[in-house]
């Protein structure tokens, strides 16, 4: 009786994923957490003029709820062991932005207490340049990380225990 | 109490204490002893009215000697008139007496001096970091700490 063989690569698991990555896709909470003045644009993409709200991103201020971190600004070596531990905190799956030219590389800051890229630490999924980026390129940034979530692979497998998930 | 009044208080009152007085662009700036600093900055609090200490920091000179100077930026609510303290203070004995017992606010900024310039206060009441992470080496601020950190080669530019 029941299923011997475990979900493969079949017509149902591929819609199953489908579903998966569409709801995770369209649902992309991300944590309410600033560093710099990248935070602002992050605050204007999220308020009413750019309204992130319409692609169901909404900001959650604890990290058990969030799906996203958004790196919006410098990341200095103090602040550092925050950020790891916030982003150890999320479920996963988990996704990382960087956005700006700080948490991508440092920025202007090569100085001895700034992190060189946030990618030394976290595993970044999307790069967001700009100095800050205007919210249209924090909107693109977001939007390309949703696409790379409908790429994924596995994803409902794995949400039962089955396999790993494949990233898009 | 015009500045010049100060000075000329403070110069009755300490005598050799005071090492150098000059003016510039309406700035005065009177350099002391570091050993009678506190005694300094009691009277100026106390008799003369500087009751405000706006800024407390170090200043390396590195290359001369002594290489460190103390500067203490004094201001008067009462008559609105400023007075730039400094001590000179050696390398190899980067220490000096805390103000923190004349004027509270010291007590913050002269952690912010040890943080980052490496100017220890004595009997200071909190002698921890500020701004940098506790276990961090070194102090930035000072001429000979590398920019980039000692740790990491500066970037040459992405053509190198």
């Amino acid at each position: 009786m029941g299923v011997e063989e475990t979900l493969g690569n079949n017509v149902i698991t591929t819609s199953l994923d489908k579903i998966v990555n569409w709801s995770r896709a369209s649902s992309l909470w991300p944590l309410t957490f600033g560093l710099a003045c990248c935070a602002i644009e992050m605050m204007a993409t999220g308020a009413a003029r750019f309204d992130l709200d319409r692609f169901g991103v909404l900001f959650r201020a604890s990290p058990r709820q969030a799906d996203v971190i958004i790196i919006a600004g410098t990341v200095t070596k103090k602040m550092l062991p925050v950020i790891q531990t916030v982003y150890e905190q999320m479920p996963e799956p988990r996704y990382v932005i960087a956005m700006g030219a700080c948490a991508c590389s440092g920025g202007i800051f090569d100085t001895y207490s700034t992190v060189q890229g946030v990618d030394e630490y976290l595993p970044v999924d999307v790069y967001i340049p700009g100095c800050p980026p205007r919210p249209e390129g924090l909107l693109y940034g977001i939007m390309k990380l949703q696409e790379q979530i409908k790429r994924e692979r596995n994803s409902f497998g794995a949400a039962i225990g089955v396999g790993e998930r494949i990233a898009g | 109490m015009s500045v010049q009044a100060a000075v000329d208080k403070l110069k009755a009152r300490f005598g050799d204490t005071v090492l150098e007085i000059s003016e510039f662009r309406g700035e005065t700036t009177v350099v002391v002893k570091k050993e009678e600093i506190v005694a300094v900055c009691t009277f100026l609090k106390k008799d003369v009215g500087f009751n405000f200490l706006t800024d407390l920091c170090g200043v390396d000179y590195m290359g001369q000697s002594p290489r460190f100077m103390v500067v203490y930026q004094l201001y008067n609510i009462g008559t609105h008139t400023r007075l730039r303290i400094k001590a000179p203070v050696a390398e190899n004995d980067a220490r000096i007496e805390t103000v923190s017992g004349v004027w509270a606010t010291a007590n913050w900024l002269e952690r912010e001096c040890w943080d980052l310039m490496g100017i220890a206060f004595n009997n200071h009441p909190d002698p921890r970091r500020i701004l940098l992470p506790e276990d961090w080496v070194g102090h930035p601020l000072r001429k000979d700490y590398p920019v980039q950190g000692p740790d990491r080669e500066p970037y040459q530019g992405r053509l190198q």
